[in-house]
């Protein structure tokens, strides 16, 4: 039975009153919610659980979907800074660019942003058991990228652009994780704690679901983008500042 | 954290403050309800040649008379009132906010080609060190910062900010961190003709202040941000440096960096930082910096705080955050985050 979503105009609405009203909707059951005229709303769906899409039209405000496990929120304009911070499950497909430390300490699921992100994209990433997040964006990124990322993926397709990413700190503090970008990347732009190694046919059969799902949800074409034409930065011990802070 | 936002009508064109004030309480959680202050440059077109004196007074007894005491001994009030104020539930008028126009006499003062310009800055110096009771928070001509302790909306409507028309807007909601809330130590921070709103903290602060005040400045506000306006008045005004390469003093790149610019711009940039090292700023921090002549956005060179800029037409925005931007603006063309470091410039077009 097709259900009609629960539309929401949010045009000047604070984002305590509009949280209270997903929340509700969802324990309701509504599986279905858009989201108008959304513009600088804070932590929309923050710490939301279960099975519902939201669709956002609009800018939505910082921190969007922190904590969140489980839903999917597609985001049909840009985002500002740290969607997914501490994202536990679910998925932010981000149709424009985003700002500052998105993904920040994101611990499962999948952002993806089919523009381009700030600074520090991916910082403290983390995997564990079955938990593995995935940050994924169509264009650039700038610096310190993935910094002390623990877990995860970071795949950065650098469309339109050349260099891929051109900021430096690439990896900077990474202990766990990989960071996956088109093209060869410069060393020197590579973090304290970085290396690069060769991105190889296994890795690209790994990662050929990701960017092809990527790819299919922006409307782009992924045959381009399957080869092994990437750069894959890994952590080059688990303790990178191993000696900094004390003396073994 | 805190958040800031800028405008410039690059034609000169005036607005008036209801947009901005929309675009800054957007941000209200960006602050603590304990600062919140605006600057426009081109509201007071009847007094084009006075400096807009604004003055916090504890009371209009000792401290006004030692004020007027003072102006009068070095130029000429032609003008003066207390700046009107609208009494709001949510903020204490803690000080009685007065403005003089005023001209300095240009023949009191030695050892300066500016002596109108620095003739003023004395005078901001000396009553901010020396008078109780009385604290110059805007001293430019043709501009005025408005500000209090508050929430962004509560102190533009103490001052019914939409009443004033100017081409340049700046605004500041403050979280105060390091220093107190209080009126004096909210933004814009101004000297002359420069006016600064900040986001983060200057860790350099003891290094910067040591070295303003060894060249005539006082810092007497408790925060880090009043630095920054000396250091504009200092290299850009003082020392003559275009806007661009104050910001390539005060965050310059990583000497990495400058081992691979081209020869020229390499010994250029070598030059700058050996020559103002005690200017360098350390710390996270976004900034934007007015003149009468246009303003200029930047952040430190690991960009730890947030910026946007949007542009349509003659306008250029440069905002904490795109949706405050877009508040002021819905149909603005393009929306980018500039790099580290890297200076954004919004000159008037005469």
């Amino acid at each position: 039975m097709q259900v009609d979503p629960l539309v929401i105009d949010v045009k000047g609405m604070h984002y305590t009153p509009l949280n209270r009203m997903i929340r509700e909707a969802v324990a309701s059951g509504v599986r279905d919610i858009v989201l108008n005229n959304v513009l600088g709303q804070r932590f929309i769906g923050n710490g939301l659980r279960g099975n519902v899409k939201i669709t956002i039209n609009g800018v939505p405000g910082g921190d969007l979907g922190m904590f969140m496990s489980g839903p999917e929120c597609e985001i049909f304009g840009d985002a500002e800074h740290a969607p997914g911070n501490t994202m536990d499950n679910g998925y932010l497909f981000i149709h424009g660019s985003a700002g500052d430390a998105v993904a920040h300490s994101m611990r499962g699921g999948k952002v993806f942003v089919k523009g381009n992100i700030g600074y520090r994209g991916g910082i403290h990433m983390k995997e564990y058991d079955g938990k593995y997040p995935i940050l994924a964006v169509g264009g650039t990124t700038h610096a310190f990228l993935g910094e002390y990322m623990a877990g995860g993926l970071i795949l950065v397709l650098g469309i339109g652009q050349e260099p891929a990413v051109r900021d430096r700190g690439i990896g900077s503090g990474i202990h766990g994780g990989e960071i996956v970008i088109r093209g060869d990347i410069n060393e020197k732009l590579l973090g304290v704690g970085a290396k690069k190694v060769e991105f190889t046919e296994e890795d690209l059969e790994r990662l050929t679901p990701v960017i092809e799902e990527f790819c299919e949800r922006f409307g782009i074409d992924p045959a381009p983008f399957l080869d092994t034409n990437y750069s894959r930065i890994i952590p080059a011990s688990s303790r990178p500042f191993a000696g900094k802070y004390t003396w073994e | 954290m805190c958040g800031i936002i800028g405008v410039i009508d690059r034609t000169m064109s005036r607005m008036d403050g209801s947009s901005i004030k929309r675009a800054l309480s957007l941000m209200d959680e960006r602050g603590s309800g304990e600062g919140a202050g605006y600057v426009a440059y081109g509201i007071y077109p009847d007094y084009p040649d006075c400096y807009a004196i604004h003055v916090f007074f504890d009371n209009l007894l000792e401290p006004k008379s030692t004020v007027d005491r003072i102006l009068q001994t070095w130029g000429r009030i032609a003008h003066q009132e207390e700046i009107p104020t609208y009494d709001q539930p949510g903020l204490k008028k803690e000080h009685i906010p007065w403005r003089y126009f005023f001209k300095p006499y240009t023949d009191l003062m030695v050892g300066t080609t500016s002596p109108a310009d620095d003739t003023v800055k004395h005078i901001v110096m000396a009553i901010n060190s020396t008078v109780e009771g009385a604290l110059v928070f805007s001293s430019g001509i043709n501009l005025g910062v408005f500000k209090a302790a508050g929430w962004p909306e509560d102190v533009a409507n103490f001052y019914r900010i939409e009443d004033y028309k100017g081409y340049i807007w700046l605004a500041h909601n403050r979280y105060p961190t390091n220093t107190p809330g209080w009126w004096g130590g909210a933004h814009p921070f101004n000297l002359l003709d420069w006016a600064v709103v900040h986001n983060g903290e200057i860790t350099s602060y003891g290094t910067n202040r040591r070295y303003v005040e060894s060249n005539g400045y006082k810092c007497t506000m408790s925060t880090d941000t009043e630095v920054v306006a000396y250091l504009f008045d200092l290299l850009g005004r003082r020392h003559g440096l275009p806007s661009e390469i104050v910001v390539g003093a005060l965050a310059p790149p990583f000497w990495d960096e400058i081992d691979e610019m081209p020869q020229k711009q390499e010994e250029f940039m070598r030059v700058l930082r050996l020559t103002y090292g005690p200017a360098l700023m350390n710390g996270p921090f976004a900034i934007v910096v007015a003149t009468k002549d246009g303003i200029v956005g930047f952040t430190d060179r690991i960009k730890l705080r947030p910026l946007v800029v949007g542009e349509k037409g003659p306008l250029l925005y440069i905002s904490s955050e795109e949706a405050a931007i877009r508040v002021m603006d819905p149909d603005i063309e393009s929306i980018y985050m500039p790099r580290a470091g890297e200076p954004v410039v919004g000159r008037v077009m005469v």
